[in-house]
């Protein structure tokens, strides 16, 4: 089974050798009155569609640090190979870290094969990988994308286990954009009526989802082409600070 | 921080260790502390996936016939409704999943990989036996980490229909009958006093399409439709039942 793929090795997982040293950090650091910074993560609403020519995926821009937004307009959808998306939910920098791990090495396989990648492959080498690190890596993906064998849509959690659906929401916001896409899904749809009722979907996340917020950007993948639009609505535009004569007026 | 997720999904099975007994969620919680505080973050995002599972297997002369609930959970959330828990191994040989789905899906590609490469090396269909041992196998090895319980069903030529149960801990058992998940508690009762030996295809069908309906009813852990699949020589027939078609008993 030679591969051509050149993955980084398994040594063994994480090693925990800091925990100790964090956990004392911690202590000295209440003791003096400080805290120490929490990993940013992006309590997120992301969501995918599988329509007529292809799929529609939707991610909201906003990632927390705790309370504090720290990224008002972050990107959560990655590209993983020409005809592939992929929205990440959970720890930023696990997302971030392993689509574009996957995405390196599906180019090497696409060119080992001389095909397109497919989804299905792009699926199995992410659940591979977080099975392996059994659920440490925090990332919750939506990925999805056209093959030869049509569009296709997956949801992958951080243990390892997916589910092939045609519409999926992850985040801390799904269960608003499932409310959303439960009541007005239907297979077969145009892709105006996808991408309205992806974009229907991230607003039910960001304006009732406190770890959701800012814009909504959206991915529509289809056989020929794939438009990237971000933003695609702008659905918290910051005020325009007036004078107090101004204000009067209004 | 992860707080954004809904945690591992799991298929629930019946856990005969106490720190799992009724809740759906079977992995104990260790690691990820960090993320104690909720803020932005509900509670069932923390849980693992669990498909919280209702699954059978029936052996009758010619073949088996095997069922399961759709049903995949994340603390009280329900992340898929329409999950297919019946996988396929190889042409003639399935198995029912339950327990976390995570692990669940794993092996199983990793025994699917494995039987079809013994199966090109032998050039003959694999035994239903070997699918079994293969799983228990990696069961066993794995007891300390994996949280799966499966049964592997299957048609081969040498010994006709066969089920074995491979429950969490590693254990191979061939039985004509076998039920598991967290939904199997409720119809124990209802399978000791309905199955004969020697029903045929259909006979078998509506015992297990019965049989899950009743789990489903009763555990809020299984629910969804029912699928259904006959393996017999002749190849394997899938069928779905919706969820209004299913069939009915009243107490009240």
């Amino acid at each position: 089974m030679a591969t051509l793929t050149a993955v980084r090795p398994a040594f063994g997982g994480f090693s925990f050798d800091n925990c100790k040293r964090n956990a004392v950090l911690e202590v000295e650091a209440s003791k003096v009155g400080c805290s120490v910074p929490a990993a940013r993560k992006t309590g997120t609403t992301i969501c995918g569609v599988v329509f007529k020519d292809g799929v529609v995926l939707g991610a909201d821009t906003r990632a927390t640090e705790g309370m504090i937004v720290a990224d008002k307009n972050c990107s959560k959808i990655h590209y993983i190979s020409p005809n592939i998306y992929c929205c990440g939910a959970g720890t930023a920098a696990d997302t971030e870290m392993t689509t574009q791990l996957i995405s390196s090495n599906l180019e090497l396989h696409s060119l080992s094969t001389g095909r397109l990648p497919r989804v299905a492959t792009a699926n199995r080498m992410l659940k591979q990988m977080l099975f392996r690190y059994q659920g440490y890596i925090g990332a919750a993906l939506v990925l999805g994308g056209v093959d030869c064998n049509g569009p296709h849509l997956y949801s992958i959690y951080p243990h390892g286990s997916t589910d092939k659906l045609p519409y999926v929401t992850m985040g801390s916001g799904s269960l608003a954009a499932m409310a959303v896409f439960e009541d007005r899904y239907k297979p077969d749809m145009e892709e105006d009526a996808a991408k309205q009722l992806v974009r229907d979907a991230i607003a039910a996340g960001i304006f009732n989802d406190l770890g959701s917020g800012s814009n909504i950007d959206l991915c529509v993948i289809t056989k020929s082409k794939v438009n990237y639009i971000r933003p695609h609505d702008e659905a918290n535009k910051k005020g325009v600070r007036v004078t107090e004569l101004e204000a009067l007026k209004l | 921080m992860l707080g954004f997720m809904r945690g591992q999904p799991l298929l629930s099975t019946v856990i005969h260790r106490e720190k799992m007994a009724a809740a759906p969620v079977m992995m104990p919680y260790f690691g990820q502390q960090i993320s104690s505080k909720s803020d932005l973050v509900p509670d069932w995002t923390r849980q693992e996936v669990s498909t919280g599972t209702t699954i059978m297997a029936v052996e009758y002369d010619g073949g088996v016939v095997i069922g399961a609930d759709s049903r995949t959970t994340t603390g009280a959330y329900i992340a898929n409704r329409v999950t297919d828990k019946l996988t396929r191994i190889h042409n003639k040989i399935y198995c029912c999943r339950s327990g976390s789905a995570a692990d669940t899906q794993a092996i199983a590609e990793i025994v699917a990989y494995q039987l079809g490469f013994h199966s090109i090396e032998l050039d003959e269909p694999p035994l239903v036996e070997t699918a079994a041992n293969l799983f228990r196998a990696s069961c066993y090895r794995y007891r300390e980490e994996l949280t799966a319980g499966i049964l592997v069903a299957g048609w081969d030529k040498r010994k006709g229909g066969q089920v074995y149960s491979v429950p969490i801990g590693g254990m191979l058992v061939r039985q004509p009958v076998s039920v598991g998940g967290s939904g199997s508690t409720y119809i124990y009762g209802f399978m000791d006093a309905n199955y004969k030996p020697g029903m045929n295809k259909e006979q078998c069908m509506e015992l297990t399409a019965a049989a899950l309906s009743l789990a489903m009813e009763r555990d809020g852990s299984s629910g969804g439709v029912v699928r259904l699949a006959s393996i017999s020589e002749e190849g394997v027939e899938r069928r779905v039942i919706l969820g209004n078609q299913l069939p009915k008993f009243s107490t009240h």
